[in-house]
């Protein structure tokens, strides 16, 4: 009773889902909010909130190399039509926030390295 | 137990079907329950500090997770390089843990860890222990001193450091470097692979060059590779060697160090006997301490052995095992250590409210290096569960940069922002 509950809360797809797009944080962060870096162009992609028919046809394009890019056409092409659907429909749903640069500091002397 | 794991279904449940945000939710199980279970976290490095956050987010709070780390700070690996080229300081490499622990509810634990119990689920440190339902261990690496006994100590590393741990070393190679006369020959290795980081040590060549051809260009770099090829981006780091900076860099494939002389800064390797000014040694590496602890490093004892669709070691039952300790044809990256961590994640709190991990992990690598203070270039690859080999395997498409270019250094700087971002936050 406690796996269909589990079940019923996250299907399958949504655990597959939900890892295979906290992948893309490191470039896209948490939850596909992007942080700022100064000029926009400098910034990658916010997907938090993105249209889902957008991110698609996007990476569709990546996909089968219409669209040319520098990274992105790597990634596209390793992911399944089912995985690219899902990952849009993951981060349409998902809440844009902003997100600026976490701040560096000065490393202590007692650091162990 | 069993009445906290129900809630927690019907909380996610409730969640999924009124659209209830994480966050409250998270709050409200912070609030009003207890656990349903603990986790302990050995490591603060980009995979254990991923594999809390990650914990505490997916399982909406309802895992208690506490991280044993002894360093107060997160220095990242990734550019630490661009430290010995001179256009980053170790400063901006350096972050604290504080809004990561607040954020999300994890417990934090300054210290060393010093026995681990994996029969009686327990961790012993050095001031107290910890029973956990589940241990992961992120412990990072360990450096092989067995055939370099010469470079152990302190006072060696000093004289000869290795930097493959961002912080203080970084740092003293880098003013070794600065106070080197024009003329002068930095003398670096390449260790045997596996280890952490592949394109790391050709990075920090290409780095170190750069800084030469701007200030000592009389000088030149030796880079002492044990491989018989450079063994991630080979064709890119080729170009970049002999064409931006021909002159600079000698590169010696199969020349595997064989003892060092510290006082006299003298390599001997199987072919050649090298004089150094400045002398960067990365020792051969393994499974970080606490691995060893548990005795999990199995694998040519240096790597622990793990299955690919929860990290739980295949010796050690509750114990989970991320990041570069981890035996796999998986490169030894930051990205990697997270998507790891993101997988272990995933899968305990699916373990702990009784139900399957995804049966089919997939996740991407996307790897930059710098070749200048500027310019960067990419592997790229993603990675597929094959159920059959019951291991990672990588999909097609995957592959690296035509050339080095400042479009992708502008990327790379976008990538470290978000990935410490997203460990760190």
């Amino acid at each position: 009773m406690i796996v269909c509950a589990a079940e019923t809360a996250l299907t399958v797809s949504n655990v597959h889902i939900r890892s295979l797009a906290a992948s893309c944080a490191a470039c896209h962060g948490t939850q596909g909010n992007a942080v700022s870096i100064g000029k926009v162009t400098d910034s990658t992609a916010v997907l938090a909130g993105a249209s889902k028919a957008d991110i698609i046809s996007k990476l569709q394009a990546f996909k089968s190399g219409e669209r040319s890019a520098t990274v992105m056409h790597r990634h596209a092409k390793g992911l399944s039509i089912d995985e690219i659907t899902g990952l849009a429909e993951y981060f349409s749903q998902q809440v844009p926030r902003a997100s600026a640069i976490l701040t560096s500091q000065k490393l202590r002397v007692d650091h162990a390295n | 137990m069993q009445t906290n794991r129900r809630d927690f279904i019907k909380m996610a449940a409730l969640a999924a079907a009124t659209g209830m945000s994480t966050w409250a939710l998270t709050s409200f199980a912070r609030a009003s329950k207890l656990p349903i279970g603990r986790v302990v976290i050995v490591g603060g490095g980009y995979a254990g500090a991923t594999a809390a956050k990650y914990l505490r987010m997916w399982s909406l709070g309802s895992i208690e997770v506490i991280v044993v780390e002894p360093n107060r700070q997160f220095v990242s690996c990734p550019l630490s390089n661009l430290v010995l080229g001179g256009s980053k300081s170790i400063n901006d490499l350096t972050f604290d843990y504080q809004l990561l622990k607040a954020n999300h509810g994890i417990q934090w634990v300054q210290d060393q860890v010093t026995a681990i119990d994996v029969s009686a689920k327990k961790i012993q440190m050095q001031r107290g222990e910890l029973s956990y339902d589940r241990l992961i261990i992120a412990p990072g690496i360990d450096f092989i001193y067995d055939n370099l006994p010469m470079l152990q100590s302190e006072e060696a590393q000093k004289q000869v450091p290795h930097a493959w741990k961002a912080g203080w070393q970084t740092v003293n190679l880098r003013k070794q470097l600065e106070a080197m006369p024009d003329g002068g020959v930095f003398v670096m290795n390449v260790p045997a692979a596996p280890y952490r980081c592949p394109p790391g040590p050709y990075e920090r060549a290409a780095q170190v060059a750069y800084y030469l051809k701007g200030h000592k260009p009389k000088s030149k770099v030796i880079v002492l590779d044990a491989n018989a090829e450079i063994i991630s981006k080979k064709g890119l780091f080729t170009k970049v060697f002999n064409d931006m900076y021909a002159g600079l860099v000698d590169y010696r494939p199969n020349n595997a160090v064989v003892a060092v002389d510290v006082a006299g800064k003298t390599v001997t390797t199987e072919f050649d006997v090298v004089r150094a000014d400045v002398l960067n040694i990365i020792p051969p590496q393994r499974a970080g301490k606490p691995a060893q602890m548990a005795q999990l490093n199995n694998i040519d004892k240096r790597w622990c052995e793990v299955g690919f669709l929860t990290y739980e070691s295949k010796l050690a039952t509750n114990v989970h095992v991320i990041g570069d300790a981890v035996s796999a044809a998986l490169p030894k990256s930051a990205h990697m250590a997270t998507n790891q961590a993101k997988i272990c994640a995933n899968a305990i709190v699916q373990l702990m409210v009784g139900a399957n991990p995804d049966p089919a992990p997939v996740f991407a690598n996307t790897c930059y290096s710098y070749v200048s203070d500027k310019s960067a270039m990419h592997v790229a690859n993603v990675y597929r569960y094959d159920a059959a080999k019951k291991i990672m395997v990588s999909a097609e498409g995957g592959g690296v940069s035509s050339a080095p270019s400042e479009q992708e250094g502008v990327y790379a700087g976008a990538w470290a922002n978000n990935i410490w971002s997203d460990v760190l936050t």
